[in-house]
């Protein structure tokens, strides 16, 4: 059977794998390195040589579930099953520690021109930063 | 203001939070400014800031430092029978922390008056930017459900709800925006929240 491509987008990046849908979204293993670069194991989830516990097992014997994985990582998901793809944003406790650190947020976006700036490349100006919208 | 105290190691940068360059550019050409113009589709900055409609100022010190949280950023009285806010006194005090007459708040203050996203602020925005996705790829109604889906778990938050009007066809300034605004306004809660100080 020809299973089209599910989608899964790590905060903009997205990468399209195979995944099983039965009600949840099942991944393989290699499948969720390759999205998030995180390796599932019997201690929890681990990268780059460091491993975090999962408050309950994220890998059935069908896959890795992938609404437990974004809870286990802190990270909010939202899903759209008949369109297969899903968005794994970034959680309120890690934005509202950045927030609280004071350091601003550095971003880069583009201009008209297409030229991409960066917060930080302003260090040593102070910055009014404007928030505004054609609407 | 940039060209008055630019030379004093100040810069505006401006982020527009629209659908896309040809929304934003108008004004921006019409600005002519020689200061960083971006523009933010998705909502990046919005995310990283908490910042949940426009106008939004943020103020950020030669070391990167965040010294006065989120604050309506009215730059003119235009708007002020509507909000109510008084931008001259706001720009007398950006000028005042510019030119190094007035100190920063301390960081206490500072935290004091940031408020921080929550579990639903953040799950929002995780499916507005779904809906973008979607609606970059041609799936329009899918993506106005995750954006409706968006804006009851976070029915403060503007940027989502007034600014994918644009994108699902509606004007940001018609009467589905009064609706919303008269509804909001008439539960008592607050369009524009300046900071307390």
């Amino acid at each position: 059977m020809n299973v089209p491509r599910f989608t899964l987008i790590d905060d903009g990046r997205a990468t399209e794998l195979d995944a099983s849908i039965d009600g949840a979204v099942l991944l393989s293993d290699d499948a969720v390195q390759a999205a998030l670069g995180w390796e599932v194991t019997e201690d929890g989830l681990c990268r780059e040589g460091l491993c975090m516990p999962a408050p309950r097992p994220v890998a059935g014997a069908n896959g890795i579930d992938l609404g437990t994985l974004a809870e286990a990582l802190g990270r909010p998901l939202a899903l759209d099953v008949d369109e297969r793809v899903a968005w794994l944003g970034v959680g309120a406790v890690e934005r509202a520690r950045a927030l609280r650190a004071l350091t601003a947020p550095d971003f880069a976006l583009r201009d008209l021109d297409g030229r991409v700036h960066r917060l930080s490349e302003h260090r040593g100006k102070k910055v009014l930063l404007v928030v505004w919208a054609s609407w | 203001m940039y060209d008055e105290l630019g030379e004093r190691g100040f810069t505006p940068i401006t982020v527009a939070v629209d659908r896309s360059d040809e929304d934003a550019r108008p004004w921006i050409e019409a600005a002519r400014p020689t200061h960083p113009s971006l523009i933010d589709p998705w909502h990046v900055v919005a995310d990283l800031y908490n910042a949940v409609n426009v106008p939004t100022d943020v103020w950020i010190d030669e070391r990167g430092r965040i010294v006065r949280p989120n604050d309506v950023g009215f730059g003119t009285d235009t708007f002020r029978s509507l909000t109510g806010i008084d931008s001259g006194k706001r720009l007398a005090a950006l000028r005042a922390w510019i030119s190094g007459a007035v100190p920063a708040l301390p960081d206490d203050r500072v935290r004091a008056l940031q408020t921080l996203p929550t579990d639903r602020d953040q799950t929002a925005r995780a499916e507005f930017a779904l809906g973008r996705w979607l609606w970059e790829h041609g799936r329009t109604a899918a993506a106005a459900r995750h954006w409706d889906l968006a804006g009851n778990l976070a029915p403060h938050d503007f940027m989502i709800r007034r600014g994918t009007m644009p994108l699902r066809g509606i004007d940001p300034m018609g009467p589905e925006f009064r609706k919303m605004f008269a509804a909001w306004t008439g539960a008592g809660e607050p369009y524009y929240r300046p900071l307390a100080s």
